[in-house]
């Protein structure tokens, strides 16, 4: 739920209400004090506002959380700009005064931050892009440790594109290996740290459709060529999948045992439901709860493996991507 | 005994011809003359090996020279011809092959120049093998020589392994047909000892770090600890109660065959003693590889540290 004020406000728009603190205040209030949310979710990434925000009642955002038991989260670059000389494509800032900024939120109660890069395939993805991806998550990652915070290290590949599964598999070997290079060179303790890959998948316009087995075995095919059994967890983003198509793809993951844990960080594919639920109407807050609930449930069973789809609403299946994705 | 090649001969039959060893053994790393000498009934040592149930593997490297402007450090040789090379070793019934590389630990060592150009030789040599269908045994050893402590060891193991993973990633080769031979994580030959325990910790810890799971097995090099030793260790890690999602399994060379040697001393009537000697220790690493070694294979010698300083081979 880490939205940026920019994208949080889209998200409104989609549902008519105005881009103001208050709006999203009140967005957010209804998330974190979803009762019961912390049988199925362990953390929540929050954007800077929100983790300084509190319910209309005065109670803070972060004790909200703590008390469900979910630990906070804040997001902590600061977006991507244009990587001069490569091909269009983009870099994550965010290291300046980094080290000061994640001593403060450690201060507020946040325990893990997350660092968002992306790398596109029909861009190349050139090599300067994969190192500047690699190199900007290890030192974020290095000083979020040195700091107290968990990093959750993300590299998302788009799914922009007509590439096939197969040059998906590639380009995600190819990045991964090159940031696991970079945080040993950081000296990053891979104890310590989660991963929120994109899954393997054929791009957005290809035409040919693979079925969740298949985004399975290709996805975890790639993690054990690339994932030291140091780390502990790697927790998939939805990256524009329809809240079942996420779920399904999840569930297809967790068949048998894996040497790190499989789960999710879905921001899209476990709100989307809820936000049209709600659609601002305060009358509407306890519906769009449990619309949440639903889709936190059927996440936590598909990491166990044990999730099926029977009984998911149109509303669920519905794809959300969004060409050229910014947040 | 002198070293002709008789005796070389005489040697490997003894090894590979020692009844109810090779149930043990599921691979052999020969040395190109071996690959074409047979037993004295007239038949190949590769034969005698696959009746037997092991694969036959070949050594491929050319040694070790000096890197120019390092503090005598070493790159490996090998990849002239390599090629060509595998494609005549799969012929004559190889399916693994062997590269060591050597690294050592000491004042600013090893330097970075000598990780990545070591580092890129093995992953050449992977996907050279690869090529002609033999498995690459990926063998990065650092040297137990020195007097630093384990966590030195782990250290530096992890940054030569974190760039060996790089180089063969790079080089785009197939890690789920790969093997691994590293050191075990210890302190230096000149470092005081600590427990099998403690070296099953250090070692499996580094490996967590590095080795991505695609790996299916690691076999260990022993490096010049002694027989029971190596056997130890190998025993701890495997009792280990934590994440190892490859083999975790032996290599050894001299801690393999070194109370054999001595017990035979090129005499025949030595052989048969010699022989099951040599069983002793194949089955102890076996329990070993599953955590259920007792303990008692020890023979005379099986404690001798087998450390020779610099060692090349």
């Amino acid at each position: 739920m880490d939205e940026s004020n920019a994208t949080c406000g889209k998200r409104l728009a989609s549902i008519g209400l105005e881009n103001t603190e208050a709006n999203r205040q009140a967005y957010r209030e209804l998330l974190v004090t979803t009762p019961g949310l912390g049988d199925y979710i362990s953390g929540a990434i929050l954007f800077e506002e929100t983790l300084y925000q509190s319910t209309l009642a005065g109670k803070k955002f972060v004790d909200c959380l703590k008390e469900a038991g979910i630990a906070p989260g804040i997001k902590v670059d600061k977006g991507l700009v244009p990587l001069a000389g490569s091909n269009d494509e983009s870099w994550c800032q965010g290291l300046d005064g980094l080290a000061a900024r994640s001593a403060e939120y450690y201060k507020q109660g946040a325990r893990f931050a997350k660092w968002r890069t992306v790398v596109s395939i029909p861009n190349g993805p050139s090599r300067l892009a994969v190192v500047e991806a690699a190199w900007g998550l290890a030192r974020y990652a290095a000083i979020s440790q040195e700091n107290g915070l968990v990093p959750i290290v993300e590299p998302e590949i788009l799914l922009d594109g007509e590439h096939n599964i197969d040059r998906t598999l590639a380009v995600a070997e190819e990045v991964w290996s090159e940031v696991f290079y970079q945080l040993a060179n950081n000296n990053v303790m891979f104890e310590g740290i989660l991963l929120k890959p994109s899954m393997v998948t054929p791009g957005a316009e290809c035409k040919e459709r693979v079925t969740p087995e298949v985004v399975a075995e290709y996805t975890l095919k790639m993690l054990k060529r690339r994932v030291p059994p140091a780390v502990p967890g790697i927790m998939f983003l939805s990256g524009g999948q329809s809240e079942v198509e996420a779920t399904l793809n999840l569930n297809a993951m967790n068949q048998s045992p894996n040497p790190w844990h499989v789960s999710f960080s879905y921001a899209r594919a476990l709100q989307n439901t809820v936000l049209k639920t709600w659609g601002g109407n305060p009358e509407k807050v306890k519906a769009a709860q449990t619309a949440l609930l639903i889709r936190a449930k059927a996440n936590s069973l598909a990491q166990l493996g044990k999730y099926s789809a029977e009984g998911e609403s149109e509303e669920a299946k519905k794809g959300m991507f969004v060409a050229n994705y910014t947040y | 005994m002198e070293n002709v090649e008789d005796n070389r001969q005489a040697l490997r039959e003894l090894l590979f011809t020692a009844p109810d060893c090779l149930q043990y053994l599921s691979g052999v790393i020969l040395f190109e003359e071996t690959l074409y000498q047979q037993a004295s009934n007239g038949k190949s040592f590769v034969e005698v090996l696959k009746e037997g149930g092991v694969i036959p593997g070949i050594k491929v490297d050319k040694g070790t020279v000096d890197l120019a402007g390092t503090d005598e450090e070493t790159t490996t040789q090998g990849l002239d011809g390599l090629g060509a090379r595998c494609d005549q070793y799969y012929r004559m019934g190889c399916r693994f092959a062997k590269w060591r590389a050597v690294l050592k630990i000491g004042e600013n060592l090893p330097s970075p120049l000598a990780i990545q150009e070591n580092a890129y030789g093995l992953a050449r040599y992977a996907s050279i093998c690869q090529q002609s269908g033999l498995v690459p045994i990926v063998e990065p050893e650092i040297l137990v020589d020195g007097e630093h402590d384990i966590e030195k060891c782990a250290a530096i193991t992890e940054v030569v392994l974190a760039a060996c993973y790089k180089a063969l990633s790079d080089h785009h080769v197939l890690l789920e047909g790969t093997l691994l031979k590293p050191n075990m994580v210890t302190p230096g030959s000149k470092a005081p000892k600590v427990s099998p325990e403690v070296i099953a910790k250090y070692t499996v810890r580094t490996l967590q770090r590095t080795v991505p799971p695609a790996v299916p097995g690691i076999m260990f090099l022993s490096g010049g600890q002694s027989e029971e030793e190596a056997t130890l260790n190998l025993n701890a890690m495997n009792q280990l109660d934590t994440k190892k999602p490859w083999t975790l399994s032996f290599s050894f060379g001299r801690a393999l065959q070194a109370s054999t040697l001595k017990i035979w001393s090129g005499k025949k009537a030595n052989v048969a003693a010699a022989q099951a000697n040599f069983l002793a220790r194949c089955k102890a690493n076996s329990d070993a590889t599953l955590g259920k070694y007792a303990g008692d294979a020890k023979g005379a010698g099986a404690d001798e540290s087998l450390h020779v300083a610099n060692y090349k081979y």
